[in-house]
């Protein structure tokens, strides 16, 4: 927030200048408590020992990674090889969070495309609309999504009774519940930067690109699509990192028949495991997984800007 | 493990009602579950005694646990963990000891649950409610006998793959080492073996893991059949009209009792054994079992419970049910076994 203030407007930056150093300094007096802190203190507790039951022993130990990476059986003294249970539990949250970016992306794009082509006045009405449901509070909306998609629920119900299905659709526990689930949930985090980077695009350079012979398929991805990349990758990052982590969905959409990255961390701390530096390794290698995606889009990302200048 | 309703994960429900000006007693601070206690005894402990009650909740045993481990020590003064959770508790030295004299009620404890193998002669905890867990079926989709745990490890082809599992690996152990016949944390590898091999073939049975919500899934017919606590069943029953009979089986069935302990550094200890006597006294606890539609383990409530609760068929095991038996927390090796049993069904 402070950031804005510092970073922002020309005309004011001056006014402020020889205090713009402490102008960051509550943000970053939020940031090292809430964030640094706490991930400085989880990449601490991966290195200890488990206390059974809950809480650590401070002594350094590799067994919390040891235990992710490397199988040694039912009983814990076969020859080590390579433990793909957590690999596959990751697997299958990055494949969900994926699929659901995916989804977001394909409605969510035309959906700001259609905004930002709007009459100035209109627009803001549009964004309200977009945004009036995600007032209301995420478990509510995820359970009564729960009560839309269930076996005999409306929407099964409206199908069978037009006639497009005999038998009602299984999606309640399924992955294709979950993958709605984050869908619905994350929808807005990918219209609303989407709609910002669209609306500042000049729709001249179309006009340019199709005086110019170009068809329209060649003017959506050689021109329009690069010119909004930025607003593409934010509302990517948007979506794809906070249902990498998330729970809600794939407890109650999914059934919680397979561990999530979410759920597995979470039984580590609340459930019968007790096992925190356990819960702490998963976190620090997911928090890994998203920085080296992070890295990656932004290196992309500074590419496209020297493109582009 | 034994809330009343919800789905939520509750963050806090402070209660603080009538600060009572002049005869204000302080207050006392309960950890409690998530909706377990009636608002009119809420009330009515605050209008005999003065004191405040508030409340704080949870929705696991463990999340209790994980929660006064990392700091929540010398916040509150009771809490309500189930019976193995009283034993860990106590293990890891955090109840405080209850001095013979200091409750009045203390002789209102029923004889069965004076001397419990968690907390022998009674030094740290009161009962506050038990029951069983076992499973309901949807009698609508399968009429054939339920009273076998086959109905989870063995089902009908009507119930396989519409089976709702609680998300809790000690009552998922239990009735599999039950089905199994074989004992609670047992160390005998091939018992153990058995135990992941039962699992993992009937995984294929289960069609989600859900505590929270698992009377509405039988309510609604999204599961055919799923594991449950016996007054949640007869809740389904009563106030839903599901058509769901909550079984006995013929192996056993786990038996469990929630019970209001006594913390280190409470800080109203006082009042937190005041109210512990208030939760010992046959009215109110009638007033509780009534709203919970589980049982009481304190003398003289029986007769002032509704006729219906008495008589139904969720709290009256019939004649050929197995034995009930508790959860036992088992040691740091079997835990461990039990964890990677617990994540192979899960992965």
């Amino acid at each position: 927030m402070a950031g804005g203030a510092a970073s922002g407007g020309d005309a004011t930056s001056d006014a402020y200048a020889p205090a713009r150093g402490w102008l960051l300094l509550p943000a970053w007096l939020v940031l090292g408590l809430v964030v640094l802190v706490p991930v400085f203190l989880m990449l601490v507790y991966s290195f200890l020992t488990k206390e059974f039951r809950g809480g650590v022993i401070w002594e350094f130990s590799l067994a919390a990674y040891d235990q992710f990476f490397i199988d040694r059986g039912l009983f814990g003294d076969d020859p080590p090889r390579i433990e793909w249970a957590y690999i596959q539990i990751f697997w299958r949250s990055i494949w969900q969070a994926g699929v659901a970016t995916l989804l977001c992306l394909i409605i969510g794009f035309p959906t700001a495309y259609f905004i930002a082509t709007r009459p100035a006045q209109q627009r803001n009405i549009w964004v309200f609309l977009i945004t009036i449901p995600y007032w209301v509070n995420l478990l509510i909306r995820t359970v009564s999504m729960r009560f839309i998609l269930r076996d005999q629920g409306p929407l099964n119900d409206f199908l069978q009774w037009v006639g497009v299905i005999g038998e009602p659709l299984t999606i309640i526990n399924t992955n294709l519940g979950v993958q709605i689930g984050l869908f619905y949930s994350y929808l807005p985090f990918m219209v609303l930067p989407l709609y910002a980077a669209i609306e500042r695009y000049n729709f001249a350079l179309s006009e340019a690109a199709a005086d110019l012979y170009a068809p329209r398929h060649k003017i959506l991805t050689r021109v329009v699509l690069p010119a909004v990349k930025p607003g593409l990758i934010a509302g990517c990052i948007l979506v794809f990192v906070p249902s990498l982590g998330s729970f809600l969905a794939p407890d109650l959409l999914g059934g919680a028949r397979n561990f999530m990255i979410g759920s597995l961390i979470d039984e580590q701390f609340k459930g019968s495991a007790g096992n925190w530096p356990f819960g702490a390794a998963a976190s620090m290698i997911l928090l890994t997984l998203v920085l080296l995606v992070l890295m990656v889009l932004a290196r992309q990302q500074a590419r496209a800007a020297r493109g582009a200048g | 493990m034994k809330r009343t309703t919800g789905t939520a994960s509750a963050i806090a429900l402070a209660t603080a009602l009538s600060t009572g000006g002049a005869w204000a007693q302080g207050q006392v601070v309960v950890y409690h579950w998530f909706e377990y206690i009636p608002q009119e005894l809420v009330d009515k402990f605050t209008e005999e005694t003065g004191i405040d009650m508030v409340i704080d909740t949870y929705d696991s045993n463990e999340a209790m646990l994980a929660s006064l481990r990392a700091g929540g020590m010398g916040t509150y003064d009771v809490a309500v963990p189930g019976d193995y959770m009283v034993q860990i508790m106590r293990e890891t030295g955090l109840l405080d000891t209850i001095a013979e004299g200091e409750l009045e009620n203390h002789g209102n404890i029923e004889e069965q649950w004076l001397n419990v193998s968690y907390d022998p002669g009674r030094q740290h905890s009161i009962p506050y409610q038990w029951g069983s867990t076992a499973f309901s079926v949807n009698r609508d989709v399968y009429d054939g006998p339920i009273n076998t745990t086959d109905i989870l490890f063995n089902p009908p082809p009507e119930l396989s793959g519409r089976i709702n599992m609680l998300d809790s690996q000690g009552e998922v152990m239990a009735i599999a080492a039950i089905h199994l016949g074989i004992p609670q944390c047992s160390q005998d590898r091939d018992e153990l073996q058995a135990l992941n091999d039962l699992l993992m073939d009937s995984r294929q049975h289960f069609l989600s893991f859900n505590s929270d919500t698992a009377r509405e899934v039988l309510v609604s017919g999204d599961a055919a059949a799923g594991m449950i606590y016996n007054g949640f069943s007869a809740r389904g029953r009563i106030e839903e009209g599901a058509n769901i009979e909550y079984a006995y089986p013929t192996q056993g069935y786990i038996a469990w009792m929630d019970n209001m302990v006594l913390l280190r550094d409470a800080p109203n200890r006082e009042n937190a054994l005041r109210l512990m006597d208030f939760l010992l006294e046959p009215e109110n606890v009638a007033m509780l079992t009534n709203w919970t539609q589980y049982s009481a383990g304190v003398e003289g409530v029986s007769p002032l419970l509704d006729e219906a609760l008495r008589t139904q068929p969720e709290s009256n095991p019939p004649a050929d049910a197995g034995p009930a038996v508790f959860i036992e927390p088992c040691d740091e090796a079997t835990q461990a076994v039990y964890d990677r049993i617990w994540t192979n069904l899960r992965r």
